[in-house]
């Protein structure tokens, strides 16, 4: 059978594959989950994301009204959140970059 | 006579590069378009400066067509160009029905042809060309669908309750990095291959020792080529995978274009080589399968993997039809009277598409139920009916 498949290759492509190609556009996607949250956060001029232009998705509500309490969040949540979303980006961007190097070792 | 058909074989090897530059625009900017990430001539200027970038990191060229499917020892320069002339015909044939097919395959199948009706069954290496061409080609669609219904899965859920603009920006962006890597990639592994005919050629005729690498010219000649290819867009195929084949929406458009780029760079660096359309089609069939609300239209699928079938045999059998007819001619005289035929043949079909443009402007309108036409209805219906 491995005369005919790679079978060695083909098992390393597929999970190395899905690591890299399902897994950081997950971890991308994880990225802007928490600048979604960042721009929720409400702060003294009211969500950001009045000033990002966003509408919330449907069925969202907005996490200073969640539950009706009027509950707010402390302003460095957001920034946790910001923080979080640069790691996830960061981590996508290196990624990115090992794929360039990859490319040019191979040519 | 050598001298002339070294000329002919280069610019036939040449125009085959182009044809795979606007054959595989789609593999890498079909999701992009159909997003809205890149306005589409943005999309395929980007493609064929990456393309272009791609095949100077190409730097150890072999000279080697098929290597491992056909007795090389055997390849001769009319093998060669009438190898190409298939290739370049079902590039075109494709192209017109719009259909997404592997370049590669196009072009082995020709060489396969051409020397099957050279120098007969002793000539192919069936073995090479089960493990190296048949078997891949069954095996990537599959890793990279289920990579990719992985990823658009996660991503839809991931993403759900994200605030809709943001969301759908983000997501654009990240998407571009990805058809980027794609791009890049496919300019370094798909020039390689006609830099490899040429240099091949250069080598039979004794321009060039056993061994050479690729001169410059050769290098920069189809460096632009198959950017230039990339640039003219073909708009039929970059349809039929951004909008025919699964209507692409942003988190499906990143897991797509991810899963491509992983799988292919992938591939390449375990060394097992899986065909960049075989890839990209796979990828955006499993972006329809991992979206909760995704459809694949699987008319449209089934006519891809039905080309895909019949690329080596109809591509072989032009390769054969066309070496026969050199042969029969003989001399510069038979490479001259096929080159002629291609190219009145790819102004003629050429010149058929006018009458129902895909562009830039209409690749993106909507595609109606499971029509399985490139064209876009609402053009269609305002013209008079053209036999298929």
């Amino acid at each position: 059978m491995t005369s005919w498949i790679n079978l060695d290759a083909l098992w390393k492509i597929v999970v190395v594959g899905l690591a890299c190609g399902a897994g950081l556009p997950a971890v991308f996607a994880v990225g802007l989950r928490a600048l979604g949250h960042a721009e929720r956060v409400p702060s003294a001029a009211g969500p950001v994301s009045a000033l990002a232009g966003g509408e919330p998705a449907e069925g969202v509500v907005p996490l200073g009204t969640r539950g009706g309490t009027g509950a707010t969040r402390r302003p460095a949540t957001g920034w946790l959140a910001i923080a979080a979303a640069c790691a996830c980006f960061a981590v996508v961007l290196a990624a990115i970059g090992c794929g360039i190097d990859l490319i040019v070792s191979h040519g | 006579m050598g001298d002339t058909v070294l000329v002919l074989v280069v610019v036939t090897a040449l125009a085959f590069d182009f044809t795979n530059g606007f054959h595989d625009t789609a593999n890498s900017m079909a999701a992009s378009i159909a997003t809205g990430a890149l306005r589409p001539r943005a999309a395929v200027a980007v493609s064929a400066l990456l393309n272009l970038v791609g095949a100077f990191l190409s730097l150890s060229v072999a000279a080697t067509i098929a290597s491992g499917l056909v007795n090389t020892h055997l390849v001769t320069l009319p093998i060669v160009f009438a190898g190409l002339a298939g290739g370049i015909s079902w590039n075109l044939a494709t192209w017109f029905l719009g259909i997404p097919s592997s370049s590669s395959h196009a072009l082995i199948g020709g060489v396969i042809g051409a020397a099957l009706a050279a120098a007969g069954t002793d000539a192919v290496k069936w073995h090479g060309l089960v493990q190296k061409v048949v078997l891949p080609a069954v095996l990537s669609p599959v890793v990279a669908t289920l990579i990719a219904t992985v990823g658009a899965y996660l991503v839809y859920r991931i993403t759900r309750g994200v605030p809709g603009r943001t969301r759908d920006r983000g997501l654009r962006l990240g998407q571009v990095g990805a058809a980027s890597m794609m791009s890049l990639a496919h300019g370094t592994n798909d020039a390689q291959k006609t830099m490899g005919v040429i240099t091949l050629a250069l080598i039979a005729n004794g321009d060039l020792p056993a061994g050479a690498k690729a001169p410059t010219w050769v290098i920069v000649a189809c460096a632009l080529a198959i950017s230039l290819g990339t640039y003219c867009g073909g708009w039929r195929i970059i349809r039929t995978l951004g909008k025919g084949l699964v209507d692409i929406a942003p988190p499906q458009g990143i897991a797509a274009d991810s899963s491509s780029a992983a799988t292919i760079l992938l591939s390449s660096h375990f060394g097992y080589s899986l065909s960049t359309t075989h890839v990209a089609s796979g990828s955006i069939i499993g972006t329809g399968l991992g979206a909760p609300d995704g459809q694949v239209r699987w008319a449209i699928a089934r006519r891809m993997v039905t080309a895909w079938l019949l690329t080596l045999p109809a591509a072989g059998l032009v390769g054969a039809g066309c070496y026969a007819v050199v042969h029969g001619i003989g001399g510069t005289m038979g490479v001259a009277v096929v080159f002629v035929l291609l190219v009145a043949g790819a102004a003629a079909l050429f010149a058929r598409s006018r009458r129902r443009v895909v562009d830039a402007a209409n690749v993106t309108d909507e595609w109606a139920g499971t029509h399985t036409a490139a064209v876009p209805v609402s053009l269609a219906s305002d013209q008079p009916p053209v036999a298929a």
